[in-house]
């Protein structure tokens, strides 16, 4: 008997259309937990560190976790792995609502598609039928209208998968989005689908997860479930005004990149605010499944020509779309985030790549006739036009749709380009605070927030508040914090609970649920071996340890104003002892004795 | 003092913790399609849940020719008998709302029976969305949500 996970996985070869399902390799869950860990082990197993990422070699991999369909803490999530290529790293990228737990129901635990098929297809999972269908008539169309076809022609309890014309036109900053409004949104793995001809999952679920100790695991949801409710963050904060909360906060704190990160206070944060949107486009709150912070927003813009309905954006959206591009108007940044939700590209990634347009543009070096109109900062209509353009891959958008570090590139200054390892930055200047700029540096999938999230110590207090400009033992905080949270995506549990909880609740909900013995040391340790791993992939992959740095303005220009005037990323200064604190060798890659204390000298990579 | 369940979907955040905690309650598992209580989406992404309220004149019972379903004046509870069921699913049909289901498997009719007085839906529902309330005081809670909108309004307007 299994409890936690299904037991059973399911490979689809999209280039013979053959379908097998195959038993879970348990001494692998166990170790890698599921989702991020799990997927990651499988890939490492099948494909090689160098294969394109666009190429028939690549796999791509649906992964739940170990928790995910339960009734525990935020348990509605799942992983997309395989090798992104907007950065060449290994690529996980996680998304909530409730897809996750249908593809659980339905009685499996992750779903493999390997090679290329000839034309576009989707796959239909109704329990045990499982079966590849033409795609051809949802070709072009939006992550919307494939949705809304794809639950017609099935059934209406049917969950859905899929990219847009972004991932179709294999833009690198593509994402997939599932329940019409949650992206697995970073690295560009839904240009790797749209490499494969997949359009879309479409999954209907009606079996059950079952867990170890039924009286067990309902005590410890309700207990943590009521420890969440109590915390300032996720009983308050987070339910009251979403992510979006943040832009104040960060703002005021003086690390707000604005105008493609040339100052970091922002005079629009107040107009495109967590509070601004509550008061004049906010619907209703809205959770992922098993969720009880609900941070989603359902919004409607009703200003002409940007009218919108859906959910978000996210603060990153507010930003990326807002401060970053200079834009301080709320209705102009929704619609921007929703049609890049409709189109499937990254709504980071496409707002950072058009501030970093405008300021190529201002500054002389991206001719206006290239775009085919001016694009300075601060214009409404410059980024809604823009996201449409890179949403499609049209004109200008198809340079701009392989993301900022190529456009930038291709105009002479990737130095403009606010990105580590080809993938950009999100909303935290790491100027401003230390222990984002050693994050940044070297999360295991490029310029990322949530492999480290040092924002909770260094800004909000959380587990206790930590100064951020001081740079002593910010390399252990972050050990610790990437580790963790390699370990709750891996669970299936949303990152946003560890504000409130830590790795013994994950360990305790794992342990009911799955009934393998995990404590809190286990959990952690399974959290650095998923870390390690993707870190030895990505060596193998031809990354060095020169590939973790920051763009050089952050480096060497301070912040010209505000709280943090003055301040530059001191991220060199810490690497060699962060890289210690790892058990790495002065390279940055795991020493061998860590590599055989993780259990991990038996990974071999295949050529 | 009779309880009764009371729902608002204006709080519902569509997170379907009810379900989940109601499988588990009643078949130690987390299904979906096992649980009594069901929240449907709407396409604007309202949320509603959805399960039987123990109608005072229930239609379920009214059919049922072998009494597997009826009132008990007692506690308010439409009570259900697997040993009587005949599994004719004629109470599925009668259910004006679809809140009673029947699983093929266990060859039993799904519908709320409160937890025997608990019910864990409205323990687990993290907005209040589902509440256990006295019977008599199953409208307060939008009472006292317009009554606070009264205080906002008199608060800010400074009509004097």
């Amino acid at each position: 008997m299994t409890y936690g996970w299904t037991g059973q996985i399911l490979r689809v070869n999209l280039a013979t259309g053959e379908i097998k399902k195959e038993p879970l390799n348990k001494e692998w869950a166990a170790d890698y937990i599921g989702a991020r860990g799990l997927g990651t082990r499988y890939f490492i197993e099948e494909v090689s560190p160098k294969v394109d990422p666009l190429g028939p070699d690549n796999h791509l991999i649906f992964a739940t976790g170990a928790t995910t369909g339960s009734l525990g803490t935020s348990t509605g999530r799942f992983e997309v792995v395989t090798k992104g290529p907007l950065t060449g790293t290994i690529a996980g990228s996680n998304s909530g609502g409730l897809f996750g737990p249908e593809l659980k129901f339905a009685g499996y635990d992750m779903v493999i598609f390997t090679g290329v098929s000839k034309k576009p297809v989707y796959l239909y999972i109704n329990d045990d039928q499982v079966e590849l269908r033409s795609a051809e008539h949802l070709w072009g169309k939006s992550t919307y209208e494939t949705t809304d076809a794809a639950v017609q022609e099935t059934n209406p309890d049917a969950k859905v998968a899929c990219i847009g014309p972004g991932g179709e036109n294999m833009a690198r900053i593509a994402c997939i989005m599932n329940d019409k409004d949650r992206a697995t949104g970073r690295t560009g793995v839904g240009a790797v689908m749209g490499s494969k001809k997949l359009k879309a999952l479409v999954v209907l679920g009606s079996g059950s997860v079952k867990p170890a100790d039924p009286a067990g695991i309902r005590d410890s949801a309700l207990r943590i479930r009521k420890q969440l409710a109590d915390h300032p963050v996720t009983g308050e904060g987070l339910p009251t005004l979403g992510t979006p909360i943040l832009v104040n906060i960060i703002n005021q704190t003086g690390a707000y990149p604005t105008r493609n990160f040339q100052e970091a206070v922002f005079e629009g944060a107040e107009i495109t605010s967590g509070e601004y949107m509550r008061e004049h486009q906010l619907v209703k709150n809205k959770g992922c499944f098993g969720c009880t912070i609900a941070c989603g927003r359902v919004t409607r813009s009703t200003k002409k020509s940007y009218e919108s309905y859906g959910e978000g954006p996210e603060y990153e959206t507010s930003w990326a779309f807002g401060a970053q591009c200079g834009v301080d108007d709320m209705e102009a940044i929704i619609k921007a985030n929703n049609l890049c939700n409709q189109y499937g590209i990254d709504t980071i990634s496409a707002g950072s790549t058009v501030g970093c347009a405008m300021e190529l543009f201002e500054k002389g070096y991206l001719p206006e006739k290239d775009v085919g109109m001016p694009i300075p900062f601060g214009s409404s209509d410059a980024i809604v036009k823009l996201t449409e353009m890179m949403g499609k891959s049209e004109g200008f958008g198809k340079v701009m749709a392989q993301g900022s570090y190529r456009m930038a590139e291709k105009y002479g200054h990737p130095e403009l380009s606010m990105s580590v390892k080809k993938q950009e930055m999100p909303a935290y200047d790491p100027r401003g605070i230390q222990g984002m700029s050693l994050e940044y540096s070297t999360s295991n999938r490029g310029g990322c927030h949530v492999r480290g999230y040092m924002i909770s110590p260094e800004v909000l207090g959380v587990p206790q508040k930590l100064d951020p400009q001081e740079i002593k033992d910010k390399e252990t905080w972050l050990k610790i914090f990437q580790d963790l949270t390699a370990a709750v995506d891996s669970a299936g549990i949303c990152l946003f609970t560890t504000f409130g909880l830590g790795g013994k609740e994950v360990a305790e909900q794992l342990k009911a649920i799955t009934g393998v013995d995990y404590d809190e040391a286990k959990v952690m340790q399974c959290g650095e071996r998923i870390y390690n791993l993707e870190r030895m992939f990505n060596f193998e992959a031809g990354l060095t340890k020169d590939d973790d740095i920051l763009p050089p303005r952050l480096l060497n220009d301070p912040i010209p104003a505000g709280p943090m005037k003055g301040k530059v990323a001191r991220a060199p200064e810490m690497l060699p002892k962060y890289y210690k604190v790892r058990g790495w060798d002065e390279n940055g890659m795991p020493s061998k004795d860590k590599i055989k204390e993780l259990g991990l000298s038996s990974i071999k990579f295949s050529a | 003092m009779e309880k009764v369940l009371l729902l608002q979907p204006e709080s519902c955040i569509d997170c379907h913790s009810c379900e989940l905690a109601c499988s588990l309650k009643h078949g130690g598992v987390f299904s979906r399609t096992l649980s009594r209580i069901a929240v449907f989406e709407t396409p604007l992404r309202f949320s509603v849940p959805l399960t039987c309220l123990q109608c005072d004149d229930p239609a379920c019972a009214a059919v049922c020719v072998v009494n597997a379903l009826t009132k008990n004046e007692d506690t308010g509870l439409v009570e259900y008998d697997q040993n009587k069921c005949i599994g004719c699913r004629m109470c599925v049909s009668a259910c004006p709302f679809g809140n009673i289901t029947y699983d093929r498997s266990s060859k039993m009719v799904l519908k709320c029976d409160l937890c025997g007085g608990e019910p864990e839906c409205a323990l687990f529902c993290p907005t209040d969305a589902i509440q256990y309330v006295p019977a008599n005081q199953d409208t307060r809670a939008r009472k006292e949500m317009m009554t606070k909108r009264f205080e906002t309004v008199f608060s800010e307007g400074g009509a004097s």
